[in-house]
């Protein structure tokens, strides 16, 4: 059995080597890919068919339809950190009700389409955090709730507080609060539903509506 | 035994000084004689509840170890305090088993090192953690590698 060399990575530039966190910044510019890997092959049938003359038909259809399934069940991966996971919960109880969304919390990484990063990321989490979301089949998103995840919040200046969750996945919501009420995460979700809308697989990106609170 | 009856039983321990008035009855220890005095607290003494142990960090006077033990029987309560300046120092273990996670905790905060401890490691943050986050001179952003 062949056994394959690890694949290359980025190199982590050792903090003592650097003088300042402006610094460290610039080098540590590690990003996991985001959105829906497809093939190239893929990617260049349907750039054909939507450049053919009338192919656009088929394919803006095509994408109307793929983005209506995708947003009318999205499914939230119940990861709870913190206490806007008490918010989160209230949001997915009968009250709030995603579930007329299409939205079933789901316990397991690997049936689920979205992570509401619900409170503080410590740096212990954080690799944990990764590994749940590296589990979640791609098309993935991620909603980044309240002021912990956004930003690292009150607890920014703590000496174990990631700060801000972007720095370990990438992020497509933000709902600010601390923590936010289920209202706010609730349009916050109704905003990603928006944003699934207007994806496109094939041709030009759309524009999404801009969208006041 | 009576508040009263353990102040002065404390302040015969040789090199301990006891200071303020009531419970809980403050005594200041050499390192040296820490592992005696929290002997002395638990058989002489009957504070049988250990409590807890921390440091406090006085800048350049070093760090100060604290451990609060009661006597839940004649309710009074004994406050060991090593003098400042303590890098190093026994530890309770051996009389008060509740102090092994507390000792593990002081070590991962502020780095005091406890010997005779049966496994002195980090209990908090991760293994690879460089340095140690409460004391004074640590810096509040220091950055730790790849999420910081």
């Amino acid at each position: 059995m062949e056994i394959k060399a690890p694949v290359p990575q980025i190199p982590v530039p050792l903090w003592k080597d650097i003088k300042d966190l402006q610094e460290w910044e610039t080098h540590h510019q590690r990003r996991p890919d985001s959105g829906d890997k497809h093939s190239t092959l893929f990617e260049q049938v349907t750039e054909g068919i939507h450049n053919f003359p009338g192919g656009f038909a088929l394919t803006t259809v095509a994408d109307g339809f793929f983005n209506w399934a995708r947003k009318s069940s999205v499914w939230p991966v119940s990861f709870g950190l913190a206490c806007c996971a008490i918010e989160m919960m209230a949001t997915f109880a009968s009250r709030f009700d995603v579930e007329r969304l299409g939205m079933v919390p789901w316990a397991s990484p690997r049936h689920s389409d979205l992570m509401i990063v619900s409170g503080t990321v410590t740096i212990k989490m954080a690799p944990m955090l990764e590994r749940i979301y590296d589990q979640m089949p791609d098309p993935k998103w991620v909603v980044s709730m309240g002021s912990c995840a956004n930003s690292g919040g009150p607890f920014r200046h703590g000496y174990h507080v990631v700060k801000g969750v972007d720095r370990v996945v990438p992020v497509d919501v933000y709902v600010p609060g601390c923590p936010p009420p289920p209202e706010s995460l609730l349009n916050g979700l109704l905003l990603l539903q928006d944003q699934i809308a207007h994806f496109r697989r094939t041709g030009q990106r759309a524009e999404p509506t801009p969208k006041v609170d | 035994m009576t508040a009263d009856r353990a102040r002065e039983l404390l302040a015969t321990v040789t090199g301990v000084t006891i200071s303020g008035s009531g419970t809980p009855i403050v005594a200041h220890v050499p390192p040296e004689r820490w592992l005696d005095a929290a002997r002395f607290a638990k058989d002489t003494l009957g504070c049988a509840f250990f409590s807890f142990l921390t440091a406090v960090d006085w800048k350049e006077q070093g760090l100060e170890i604290v451990a609060w033990v009661d006597n839940l029987d004649d309710r009074f309560s004994v406050e060991l305090r090593t003098k400042p300046g303590a890098a190093a120092c026994a530890s309770i273990v051996p009389i008060y088993r509740g102090a092994d996670w507390m000792e593990r905790e002081c070590f991962d905060m502020f780095g005091v090192r406890f010997e005779g401890h049966p496994g002195l490691r980090r209990i908090l943050l991760a293994e690879d953690w460089e340095g140690h986050p409460l004391l004074k001179s640590y810096a509040v952003d220091t950055p730790h590698p790849p999420y910081r």
